[in-house]
């Protein structure tokens, strides 16, 4: 089992090639390669955004179960020094 | 419409405060190339866009420049969390403390309040696209000047990944400009309004 902040980390590694290859296939909407890309990153995030929530807490405002009680508002948020990971740049 | 992730899209962890880095760093969050103005100019240049690509484009871009918003302000609330007033004295940021104590308010690193004049929505693709290559220009040096003056490890990679994300923004916008100029030169019916 993953601990919270490297779970989260692989989240947002995750995220972010899926925001970089969905711009990159707006003005390419024909190359498959990255198509394919783009469709895994999609279902790996998914996958590891459902074994953080199931641990660590809601994720996404309105597609995230909650427990009781809610958890949607409880802290930290992600503008805060301790919701955040320090990036160890050979790690990753 | 949207929805909100409850993570950044880049880690913002700042150990030392620093409200004389916060003054300047705080131009992108309110200021002539900034993020808030990034995000405005897209999401308002996107109801008169042409061609499938390009209003993909300006909606994505707008909404990744929110969180780009949310990082700089992350990074602004972190530097002046913990200063002290001296702190804050010494960084220059009196006048912004007794206007917003700690808080994050969209100004330029001059001061001045954020204004919708810093951005252009002519109705026109061709003009907007072409103003949308001068933005994030503008905001690669920007960030370009910001890295300059910093020396904090912990200020400076979030830095470089956001002004990496205008090097993207721009090849993306100019792929854009492309599309839209092809379009409007084939033998259509209409003309680009």
């Amino acid at each position: 089992m993953k601990n919270k902040m490297e779970l989260l980390k692989l989240i947002v590694a995750s995220e972010f090639m899926k925001d970089d290859l969905a711009l990159f296939l707006n003005t390419h909407p024909m190359d498959q390669e990255a198509l394919s890309k783009y469709n895994f990153y999609v279902m790996e995030s998914k996958g590891l955004k459902e074994s953080y929530e199931m641990n660590y807490g809601m994720l996404s405002e309105h597609n995230s179960l909650s427990p009781y009680p809610w958890q949607w508002i409880n802290n930290p948020w992600p503008w805060e020094y301790d919701a955040n990971f320090n990036l160890d740049k050979e790690g990753m | 419409m949207w929805t909100y992730d409850k993570f950044l899209q880049y880690p913002i962890k700042i150990k030392n405060p620093n409200p004389e880095m916060a003054k300047i760093i705080i131009t992108q969050y309110g200021g002539p190339d900034g993020e808030l103005g990034a995000s405005l100019r897209y999401l308002s240049q996107r109801f008169s866009m042409i061609t499938p690509q390009a209003i993909a484009t300006c909606n994505d871009v707008g909404t990744e420049e929110l969180a780009h918003l949310e990082m700089v302000g992350a990074m602004v609330r972190q530097l002046m969390k913990n200063a002290t007033l001296e702190e804050i004295q010494k960084g220059g940021m009196a006048g912004y403390y007794v206007d917003h104590g700690r808080g994050v308010y969209p100004i330029s690193a001059a001061g001045v309040p954020f204004n919708a004049s810093y951005l252009q929505s002519k109705g026109d693709p061709i003009v907007d696209l072409t103003e949308n290559l001068a933005a994030e220009q503008k905001a690669r040096a920007t960030y370009e000047y910001l890295i300059n003056m910093a020396d904090d490890p912990d200020v400076i990679e979030p830095l470089k990944f956001l002004r990496e994300r205008e090097v993207v923004h721009y090849q993306r916008f100019g792929e854009c400009l492309r599309i839209v100029q092809d379009y409007l030169q084939e033998p259509h019916l209409f003309t680009m309004r």
